[in-house]
């Protein structure tokens, strides 16, 4: 414990002397530095920001530090995070390489796509995109047909991915594709990483209700995949998927009490939009809903600490399994909050007469509906609650 | 301090579940209600508790405590929800327990403490004069009479009110009668001039009573801790009652829970077992992610009472409004679920929707709790 306060008091003292006070502010998606071929820092001090981080070995902290990671312990990286907060530290690098791909890598991948690929995304050198679901397979994902087939130096992959996340902007993209049709469904997929400029892979952006284009699809037509791309056995895919899945969906659980582009906090927004007398708000219903939401987080939060003391303790629980679910969904219930604690102000789409936060307010709220359809959908959560945790009967079970 | 359970707790938990399925199932409940048995609890099953240190679980050792903490005060209360047994445990070793503890000079301490610790004094805490919890809104006068007190008023809903040795009266010593200034807590003797009492038959078949208070006569040293300054006391006793009430809810609802999942894996309805119906199993799936949601909030308003009381009222309220929801859906799915069956008197699901209803309106209701949590957060 006592070394722990010594790391967390060098923790602090470091930060302090390297995170540039602009580096301190709530970040905006413009802000955001997501590294690749084509990717440009924001600003100088992101640039200074990120290059201390990089070479302090802190990008990814629980990392090996042969591959340019930091070799700290769990309860280390968690009071990394927990001062850069304190401080509202931005982070430097984002990316699902960080987030989803190298925990992969280091779980399943051959030495070889350690030695390449693990630098390579702490040094932003490529910024990847994620090709799980398909036109037709989106819940159902297992029963995806984007094949890959074996030309024995390489694979054939023709096919398409949908949801792929800022596609455009990617430079390499790790899917999921079938390589034996023949089998039980999930039992004929593979992983593969596929470099976005090999020819026959091709990207359009999808314009979602938020007006934004986050989403692409991307095509590939006879693209030559070398075999050494291969990540894991072949036909093992699967459970290489289940595995980021489950990490996906703790990233998103955790994004409601920690979004980076968390712009204004329901509570925040009551101050400035709602009536008060005698310190209370008036609208009673809209101050009941406030508190609801509040207690909501607060139950969140204390469980998200609640699932890291137990698996520091070696403990299991089903708390883990529940969390997209109730992380997700809060998030949803945050944006309409917002949109009724704003009234008509909340409702801007663009232009002089909102201000920038009430205008991303709106988008995120359109975005937040999002979040409960990716990376599993509600009603896919409950379906793993139910059989995962309760052991119901499958459908027709007698 | 972390969010799990110590191996001492985890024994005792296995203790306490083992303890109260053998010698306190809810078929016991079932029978105190059916033979309408006059006290409402079974006197050898608190002595028996009592001897397993239960009833002195938060009682520091000088006071013959086993001093185990609220940590280990909530998992005996979630055994006790568990098998809903009936016993002074909440009244006299919670509420009356603190309040002593909390309030009480060295002499009432001394007096009270090891009493309790031995199963050998009960107490209830005489607060509510309405049909809602409003703990401030207190009419009860005690105006100083000589040297001591003259008692006038009455109470509702004061839980073992017909059955304790002793009663904690909370009544008003100054100021307006919606004050929290100027509140007072005084031991009283039932058998006292002037005391009169009514059980109240209550839904639970738990305890509970109405009490009257008429030109009583209190001697001085019936004041627990200042005049005027009872809510000092008053407040944080609430709150530690409102965690364990809280964690009695919890094992309760796990209960019924655990009871309703195991009924739709062997219930078949249209060819079919019907926990296999995706209509069930998402209500069954959302009730687990609340449980284990209201799990975190339990351990760590627990964890407050010794750690960190300047965090408990608000975890406090947290912990008595999310429970208090978790009760109230999980007691009404458990019947829906069970179909015909859960509304007969013979399946003991009926029996925790009952208790449930009255846990609900303990210390506190949901709209009571998120307005105390809006208020603290400062709208």
């Amino acid at each position: 414990m006592q070394e722990l306060d010594q790391f967390r008091r060098d923790v602090r003292a470091w930060l302090q002397s390297n995170c540039p006070e602009s580096q301190r502010q709530p970040i905006t998606a413009q802000e955001q530095y997501w590294g690749g071929r084509r990717g440009k820092f924001p600003s100088e001090d992101a640039r200074r920001w990120y290059e201390a981080m990089r070479d302090k070995g802190w990008i990814c902290p629980e990392w090996p530090t042969e591959y340019g990671g930091g070799g700290l312990s769990d309860r280390q990286a968690k009071i990394i995070k927990e001062e850069m907060r304190s401080i509202k530290a931005r982070a430097p690098l984002y990316g699902i390489g960080i987030w989803m791909l190298g925990p992969a890598i280091l779980e399943f991948g051959t030495s070889a796509q350690k030695q390449h690929h693990i630098p390579a995304i702490i040094n932003a050198q490529y910024r990847w995109a994620q090709g799980y679901s398909e036109p037709g397979a989106g819940s159902d994902l297992a029963s995806l047909q984007c094949k890959a087939e074996d030309k024995g130096d390489h694979f054939l992959v023709n096919g398409s991915k949908t949801w792929t996340t800022s596609a455009d902007k990617c430079d390499w993209i790790f899917c999921l594709v079938r390589t034996d049709p023949a089998v039980k469904k999930q039992e004929g997929i593979s992983f593969l990483l596929i470099d976005m400029d090999d020819p026959g892979v091709s990207t359009t952006p999808i314009t979602l209700i938020s007006g934004e284009s986050e989403f692409c699809q991307t095509f590939f037509d006879n693209v030559k995949v070398p075999k050494e791309n291969l990540v894991g056995e072949q036909n093992k895919g699967w459970s290489i998927a289940k595995a980021l899945l489950v990490h996906e969906r703790k990233l998103m659980a955790e994004m409601g009490s920690d979004s980076p582009r968390q712009v204004i906090a329901p509570n925040e927004a009551a101050r400035n939009y709602l009536e008060f007398a005698n310190g209370k708000i008036v609208d009673s219903k809209l101050r009941d809903e406030l508190a609801d939401y509040d207690m909501q987080m607060h139950a969140v939060a204390l469980t998200h600490f609640r699932c890291f003391e137990e698996k520091a303790s070696g403990l299991r629980s089903p708390a883990p399994l529940v969390m997209k679910y109730v992380g997700t969904e809060a998030e949803k219930t945050r944006s309409e909050l917002l949109l009724a604690i704003m009234g008509s102000r909340g409702l801007g789409w663009e232009g002089d007469d909102f201000t920038a936060e009430e205008l991303d307010t709106l988008r995120l709220w359109a975005m937040s509906k999002a979040m409960t359809i990716a990376g599993g959908s509600s009603e896919i959560q409950l379906n793993v609650i139910a059989k995962s945790v309760l052991n119901l009967p499958q459908p027709g079970e007698k | 301090m972390p969010m799990v359970l110590n191996e001492e707790q985890r024994l005792l938990r296995d203790t306490a579940n083992e303890f109260l399925a053998t010698n306190s199932p809810v078929a016991a409940l079932r029978k105190l209600r059916d033979e309408r048995d006059p006290l409402g609890y079974e006197p050898q099953l608190w002595q028996q508790m009592a001897e397993l240190g239960w009833a002195s679980i938060i009682l520091p050792e000088t006071f013959g405590g086993l001093d185990f903490g609220f940590l280990g005060l909530g998992v005996i209360m979630e055994a006790c929800g568990r098998t809903l047994t009936a016993s002074p445990l909440f009244a006299t070793a919670v509420v009356g327990a603190s309040a002593v503890l909390l309030g009480g000079s060295e002499q009432q301490k001394t007096e009270l403490l090891p009493n309790i610790a031995a199963g050998k004094l009960t107490l209830a805490l005489a607060l509510e004069e309405s049909h809602h919890h409003r703990p401030c809104h207190i009419a009860t006068t005690a105006l100083a009479q000589g040297e001591g007190y003259l008692l006038n008023g009455s109470k509702t809903f004061v839980l073992d009110g017909h059955s304790a040795d002793k009663l904690i009266v909370v009544a008003r010593t100054h100021s307006d009668e919606r004050d929290s200034d100027g509140l007072s807590l005084f031991l009283v003797d039932p058998m006292s001039a002037g005391v009169s009492c009514r059980r109240s038959l209550m839904v639970d078949n738990r305890n509970a009573a109405n009490l009257r208070f008429e030109q009583v006569q209190l001697p001085p040293d019936a004041l627990i801790g200042e005049a005027g300054k009872g809510w000092d006391i008053l407040e944080p006793v609430l709150d530690r009652g409102r965690v364990a009430i809280a964690a009695e809810m919890m094992g309760s609802a796990l209960e019924a829970f655990e009871r309703t999942v195991a009924y739709l894996k062997e219930r078949s309805q249209f060819g079919a077992l019907i926990g296999s119906f995706q209509a069930l199993q998402h209500r069954a799936a959302q009730m687990q992610a609340d449980i284990e949601l209201c799990r975190s909030i339990l351990l760590q308003a627990l964890i407050a009472v010794d750690e960190t009381p300047e965090q408990l009222p608000l975890l406090a309220s947290l912990a008595k409004a999310k429970l208090n929801e978790l009760a109230k859906r999980v007691s009404n799915e458990a019947v829906q679920m069970h179909g015909g069956i859960g509304v007969t008197d013979e399946l003991e699901i009926g029996f925790f929707l009952k208790r449930a209803r009255v846990t609900m309106q303990i210390f506190g209701d949901t709209g009571f709790h998120r307005d105390r949590y809006a208020t603290l957060s400062g709208y």
